[in-house]
C-alpha cells in the first residue's frame, strides 16, 4: 500500500518561499494568482495492513513539525 | 569545566566551537559523534554546533533531532546539563522538543551573513551572567533558517518567564519579534542563531562571545 503524506504549513505561518514563487509567476506575466502556499509531497510504501494511528505518529514524530505544519494522509 | 561538542554529518562548525570553548575555558571539549549512544559521564555543557547537518533533509535540523546521540542529549537536558544550541544547533534543539518554536525560512529568503548587534534580554542564565541586562553585543550570523516562529501564546509565555535570552537589535531574518536566542523553562538549555565561538579572540573583531563560554565556567565552579 501507498500512502501520501501532504506536509503544508499552517495558516498565518508566513511562507517565503510561497512568496517567492508567488513573485515569479507575476514576473512570467500571470495575473489573477492571489496567494501562493508551498509545502511538501512525501510518499510511503508500506506494508499492507499498517495501522492508521502508526502512520499518524510517523507524521507526528518527523514528517511534519506540529509547530507550524499541517499534514495531511492520502492511502493509495 | 568538562564539555563535548556534537559532530553530526554536515556539522562545518563543530571545531570552531572546540577551539573557542577551549580557548575560554582553558579545557579542550571531548568530541562526540552522531551515532554515539552514551555520554561520558559527569559533563557539564554538551554543545551543538552550526552546520548543515545530514544535508538539512526533510527541515533543518530534523533529522538530527532523532539521532542516537541527541537521544541522549536530551536525557542529560532533563538531569539539568547545560545544553548550549548554535545556529543549526539551536534547528536541532526546537526540533528534538528541548526548546519552543521552531526555525524557518529567512522572511527575505535570502542566506544572511554578517555580524548583528544583540539586545542581552536575560542576563541571569547560566549562559549571560557576564553580560549587563540590555546590553548590546555584536555576534556574526550566517543562516538561511533563523527566522523565529511560534504562537502568540507561546511568544508571551516565553517573554513573559524570561526565556527570550537575546533579541536582533534590528529586523535580520523575519524572526518573531526579533528573537535571537531562547532559554528554555529550567534555564539549563539555550539555542541561539548567531555564532558565539566566532567573537572570542580580538583578531575575530570583537569578543563578545567568549564572555557566553566563560560565565558557563564560572557556572560550573559556583555549582561545584
Amino acid at each position: 500500500m501507498k500512502a501520501r503524506i501532504h506536509v503544508t504549513l499552517k495558516d498565518g505561518v508566513l511562507d517565503p518561499q510561497g512568496r517567492a514563487i508567488h513573485h515569479a509567476l507575476e514576473g512570467l506575466g500571470f495575473g489573477g494568482v492571489e496567494d501562493v502556499r508551498a509545502g511538501r509531497l512525501i510518499e510511503l510504501t508500506l506494508a499492507d495492513g499498517t495501522s492508521d494511528e502508526d502512520i499518524d505518529a510517523m507524521c507526528r514524530k518527523l514528517l511534519a513539525n506540529m509547530v507550524i505544519e499541517n499534514y495531511r494522509v492520502e492511502l493509495a | 569545566m568538562k564539555s563535548a561538542v556534537i559532530t553530526f554529518p554536515g556539522s562545518n562548525c563543530d571545531r570552531d566551537l572546540a577551539v573557542g570553548i577551549e580557548r575560554v575555558t582553558g579545557h579542550a571539549p571531548i568530541r562526540l559523534w552522531h551515532g554515539d549512544q552514551t555520554l561520558p559521564e559527569g559533563l557539564d555543557l554538551i554543545a551543538v554546533p552550526g552546520g548543515f547537518s545530514y544535508g538539512d533533509y526533510l527541515r533543518s535540523g530534523a533529522m538530527a533531532a532523532r539521532s542516537p546521540v541527541v537521544g541522549a542529549v536530551v536525557e542529560a537536558a532533563e538531569r539539568g546539563v547545560a545544553v548550549l544550541g548554535i545556529c543549526n544547533g539551536f534547528q536541532i534543539l526546537t526540533e528534538a522538543g528541548l526548546l519552543p518554536g521552531a526555525l524557518m525560512r529567512n522572511a527575505g529568503i535570502r542566506f544572511v551573513c554578517r555580524t548583528v548587534g544583540l539586545t542581552v534580554e536575560n542576563a541571569s542564565s547560566r549562559f549571560t551572567a557576564l553580560y549587563q541586562p540590555g546590553e548590546t553585543i555584536h555576534i556574526p550570523v550566517a543562516h538561511h533558517d533563523g527566522n523565529y516562529f511560534a504562537d502568540d501564546a507561546t511568544l508571551d509565555r516565553i517573554e513573559g518567564e524570561g526565556q527570550v535570552a537575546f533579541r536582533y537589535a534590528e529586523p535580520v531574518n523575519g524572526s518573531a519579534r526579533d528573537i535571537a536566542g531562547v532559554l528554555n523553562a529550567k534555564g539549563n538549555v539555550l539555542g541561539m542563531m548567531p555564532h558565539p565561538e566566532r567573537m572570542v579572540e580580538p583578531q575575530h573583531g570583537g569578543t563578545d562571545g567568549a564572555r557566553l563560554f566563560e560565565a558557563l565556567a564560572q557556572s560550573v565552579l559556583e555549582r561545584a
